[in-house]
């Protein structure tokens, strides 16, 4: 675990923040010593690096105008070789280009819609916890009404919610986003709640209550940075979901028409019947590449998970 | 005549995170046919470990070396399937908290019954009735080999536990805190129970506790283990009401009840705790919490000393601790 | 981590050799009846809130349903005003409310904007083949998960366990879609060098007659649908299976088993298992979301004539009506399969009965 903010350090020459602060920054170098004992995490690391930076670089490696639709440098359906290594699409395009151009849109919409769901996840979590735990009456009726609506949107199917969602809200990225942040919150939800309750329990969140710490107080500086790790695990493992969310959107056709993004690609495919006639090239490298990133999102989930767990850090 | 059960020199070290933990040091048993030994010591002392490594059941993460015998068969080196003959049919345990050591989900007559099965000790015809037979053995009625164990009290849940350790009627019983969760008066039900089904089928048991008191009551020999090693042994009446060693001494003024929960702890009026197995003291392990520990016991790992032996140096007691040692050579 | 209604009775101490029967049966009915009045109350208000989020989604959500339904075609003010009467647009919206949960409630969906049908009739031309391809892909999947599961959490960190998590956690990562179209490529486009061994689409060969032969050739297109959802599902029964079985690796009553003289193997068949699996079907259930996600997305790839590419032909036009209804019946469904796990999981699992 990391440090706990809250206990005193003992009277010594440096000031107590700054030991604090030296103390936390020690606990940061234990846990990345520990991750990277993970063989797994550190590979999960390096592929996700290495998409980020391929995203980030899209527009050094690939011209903009190529990816036009009126402007295709290619003949249509040309099979992989010297000029364009992944083949081109039914208009010329060339699918290397495509695909990574295409990771901008998928790890946007990835990262934004897991901070919406992971930000409503943690809110209703530490919410209905604390209330759970501490409030009078109302605060416990408010907690269950909270979990009520977190079991039920957990039961609920997300991808049919988010297809719904997706569809009647006007087209574009940011009603993507919000389609996958509404719907994947739930299982945040539930495990911040169940954080929040053990760390309720802890001696020095109940000295704060004593001490008069509001309810404001007690949530925002005693229970949040001791739930944060566990987001934090719960936030990578909800990037790999939401990519494949947002890629399963596209090729519903429920997705942003206008840009593109490895779901929209193999719409494009399916609809260009590059499936029945075989043309492989033209669906294989979108859906790997989301699947690669997926499971390098979930490599680092897990390893994370592991490493602030301690119970499943003794089964390693 | 072989002994029912003889152990020689066990040692058993756990594994955890690259640190060994030595639990036992060098424990010698020994066990004839109706016997009953007692083995009394704190939490922590490898009463239990002993208990398992009786049956070659620690995980995997432990090393046991030394030897142990059962009706003259070394059970750490014997094959598995010869091993797994043994096991309940030879020497049956009555784990302590019988509530998590029978299945939840399975009827207890069908917990009875497998054993029985296994080893195929009666044909399968006749298991039911047998399983019927065991239950109102141990005081309860046939039918509740339908129950599952949560609609079961602790004592009756400890009852079944008896009733399927004696189901393939072995002839030794490793008694593993049987009675520790158990309230006063159930408690001394289930001792009576214990000590009638011993004597009726000449069963040899070893009875482990860390009650005194009761071992005591029940038992012929008691050996008090602390920190991993037996520190005195001899007839349990002497070392009940006489004991040598310091420990046994405090052991032994700490259960003025039976049952006291808090008393599993640590025994009244010793201070501090029991040592770190993973970095034990030097010399005599048990020197830090000792009232009367002196210069020597700091360099000194005293061995099972004969106490007040005969002319020819022989004593049906025993116990370490260098006072003892000394006492022989009238030092004290 | 589970929703599941696990509460084991604390173990009454007292030392009771014969139990009073007549009394324990009286109280018992009470607390079997209460335990299921409570179950149908949970299971109630989720089908309302799932009613009230139906008609916020289709009806309130996008403003003017009709627009939305026929944006980008030449349609006249006239027509549109006709349609919003046809579906009972123009009332208010108190009233729209009324009518769509009254007619729920006869189990009236709506009409179709696109077929112009009752939309329940449409749900049951198709629900058959979805029930076919759900269940079969459920089913393997579940006792392939579990299969599995129990091998890799049985020994954490060994070999078995270590080739299955990546395998599974590889197919997870995969979309199921993408893992559809890869298999009709593969094994059913016939583009060389690869011959085409199963068909890409659909659940019937036109043409084909004769019970036997029907059975065999909706089997023949089943197989790469089914394999494809059993793929994509399987991953997360088997992590569920392993860590519930790690969970009880070191439970006491395990080693009591091995006490006894069984083998391996059979500590963990009798013993460990059957106590992993309890929590183990709780989590399949309430995971059958995923299971309704995965048949959409599989029906659609595969053409396979069944409620998800009803939902998937209801999506593209915009057809409302169908999404909406579609969108009620299956998260109805999956509220009421949970509520039959709720009520059959005592019967299983000796520690819940109340």
């Amino acid at each position: 675990m990391t440090a706990e903010p809250a206990s005193t350090p003992p009277p010594a020459p440096p000031s107590p923040r700054a030991l604090a602060r030296r103390r936390r920054r020690e606990a940061l170098r234990d846990l990345a010593r520990e991750y990277a004992r993970h063989r797994s995490g550190v590979v999960g690391l390096v592929g996700l690096l290495a998409m980020v930076v391929l995203a980030l670089a899209a527009p050094l490696l690939v011209d903009p105008a190529d990816l036009t639709v009126t402007r295709a440098p290619g003949a249509a359906f040309e099979p992989p070789g010297a000029r364009f290594p992944l083949g081109t699409d039914d208009y010329g395009r060339s699918i290397l280009d495509l695909v990574i151009w295409g990771s901008r849109v998928s790890l946007t919409v990835g990262f934004l819609a897991t901070v919406v769901s992971v930000s409503l996840g943690t809110l209703v979590g530490v919410t209905a916890g604390h209330f759970g735990a501490a409030g009078g009456t109302a605060g416990r009726i408010l907690s269950s009404i909270l979990l009520r609506l977190t079991d039920w949107f957990l039961v609920l199917p997300t991808l049919v919610l988010a297809v719904a969602l997706a569809a009647v809200l006007p087209r574009g990225t940011g009603t993507i986003i919000i389609a996958i942040g509404l719907t994947v919150w739930p299982a945040t939800a539930r495990l911040v709640r169940a954080q929040t309750l053990a760390v309720e329990a802890r001696p020095y969140v109940e000295r704060a209550r004593a001490l008069g710490g509001g309810h404001a107080h007690v949530m925002l500086w005693h229970v949040l940075p001791n739930v944060m790790p566990v987001v934090l695990a719960q936030t990578t493992l909800l990037v790999a979901t939401s990519i494949i969310a947002e890629s399963t959107l596209a090729f519903l056709g429920v997705g942003d028409p206008t840009t593109i993004s490895w779901g929209g690609i193999l719409e494009s495919a399916r609809n260009a019947g590059a499936i029945s006639s075989g043309i492989w090239w033209y669906m294989i490298p979108p859906g790997l590449a989301i699947a690669l990133v997926a499971l390098a999102f979930t490599l680092c989930g897990r390893a994370l998970e592991a490493v602030i767990d301690p119970r499943l850090r003794e089964q390693r | 005549m072989t002994s029912l059960l003889d152990v020689r020199d066990l040692h058993v070290t756990y594994r955890s995170g690259g640190v060994e933990v030595p639990a036992v040091r060098g424990v010698d048993l020994s066990l004839d046919p109706g016997d009953t030994v007692g083995l009394a010591g704190e939490s922590g002392s490898g009463k239990s470990t002993i208990a398992l490594a009786l049956l070659r059941l620690l995980p995997d993460g432990a090393r046991v070396t030394g030897r142990v015998a059962v009706a003259g068969e070394d059970v750490l080196t014997m094959r598995w399937g010869r091993l797994r003959a043994v096991r309940w049919a030879e020497a049956a345990i009555v784990f302590q908290g019988a509530m998590h050591s029978l299945n939840p989900v399975r009827r207890i007559g069908d917990q009875i019954a497998e054993p029985l099965l296994v080893h195929g000790t009666v044909p399968r015809g006749r298991v039911r009735d047998r399983v019927a037979g065991l239950l109102e053995q141990v005081g309860l009625p046939a039918s509740r080999a339908n129950d599952h164990p949560h609609l079961l009290s602790g004592g009756q849940r400890q009852r079944v536990m008896i009733a399927m350790a004696l189901a393939c009627e072995p002839r030794l019983i490793v008694a593993d805190e049987a009675t520790t969760a158990l309230d006063v008066m159930i408690q001394a039900q289930i001792l009576t129970l214990l000590r009638r089904l011993v004597a009726e089928h000449d069963i040899g048991m070893l009875m482990i506790s860390h009650d005194l008191s009761v071992l005591a009551d029940v038992c012929d020999r008691v050996a008090v283990m602390y920190a991993g090693r037996i520190v005195e042994e001899g007839p349990a009446g002497r070392v009940m009401g006489a004991p040598v060693h310091p420990y046994a001494v405090a052991l032994g003024a700490a259960f003025p009840r039976i049952g006291d929960p808090a008393s599993r702890l640590a025994p009244r009026g010793l201070p501090g705790d029991p040592p770190d197995p993973a970095d034990p003291p030097s010399g005599c392990v048990f020197r830090p919490r000792c009232p009367v520990s002196e210069e020597v016991c700091a360099t000194v790992d005293p061995p099972l000393w004969p106490v007040d032996p005969d002319t020819e140096g022989r004593s049906e007691r025993s116990a370490a601790c260098v006072h003892v040692g000394q006492s022989k050579e009238g030092v004290r | 981590m589970t929703g599941a209604p696990i509460t084991v009775p604390s173990g009454a101490e007292e030392e009771t050799p014969s139990s009073a029967p007549a009394a324990a049966a009286s109280g018992r009915i009470g607390r079997v009846l209460r335990y299921v009045a409570g179950r149908l109350l949970t299971a109630g208000l989720s089908l309302v809130a799932v009613v009230v989020a139906g008609f916020f989604l289709f009806r309130i959500l996008p403003g003017d349903p009709v627009r939305a339904m026929t944006e980008g075609r030449e349609v006249t003010a006239e027509q549109r005003a006709e349609l919003r009467r046809q579906f009972g647009l123009d009332q208010p919206l108190g009233q729209q409310f009324l009518d769509y949960a009254l007619g729920l409630l006869r189990l009236d969906l709506g009409t179709s904007f696109q077929y112009r049908e009752p939309v329940t009739e449409l749900i049951l031309e198709r629900i058959g083949p979805t029930i076919l391809l759900a269940g079969t892909g459920t089913l393997i999947a579940a006792l392939l998960g579990l299969f599995l599961g129990v091998r890799a959490g049985w020994r954490p960190g060994g070999p078995a366990d270590r080739i299955n998590t990546t395998v599974a956690l590889f197919f997870w990562s995969v979309p199921t879609f993408w893992l559809g179209l890869l298999l009709i490529v593969l094994f059913a486009s016939g583009r060389d060098p690869l011959p085409g061994l199963f068909p890409t689409g659909g659940m019937t060969t036109p043409g084909v007659t004769g019970t036997v032969n029907v059975v065999l050739d909706t089997a023949w297109h089943m197989v790469l649908p089914v394999s494809t959802m059993v793929a994509v599902i399987y991953a997360q029964y088997l992590m569920i299976m392993r860590s519930s079985l790690m969970d009880e690796r070191g439970a006491d009553y395990l080693t009591t088993a091995r006490a006894k003289g069984l083998r391996d193997a059979l500590v963990r068949r009798r013993h460990a298992v059957p106590n992993a699996l309890l929590p183990t079907v709780t989590l399949i259930f309430l995971n059958l979301g995923q299971v309704v996600s995965g048949v959409i997305l599989v029906e659609t790839v595969f053409s396979w004539p069944g409620l998800g590419q009803l939902f998937y032909s209801g999506l593209r036009v915009p057809d409302l009506g169908l999404v909406q209804g579609l969108f009620v019946v299956f998260a109805a469904s999956v509220i009421v399969m949970n509520l039959i796990a709720d009520l059959v999981y005592p019967l299983i699992d000796p520690r819940v009965r109340p």
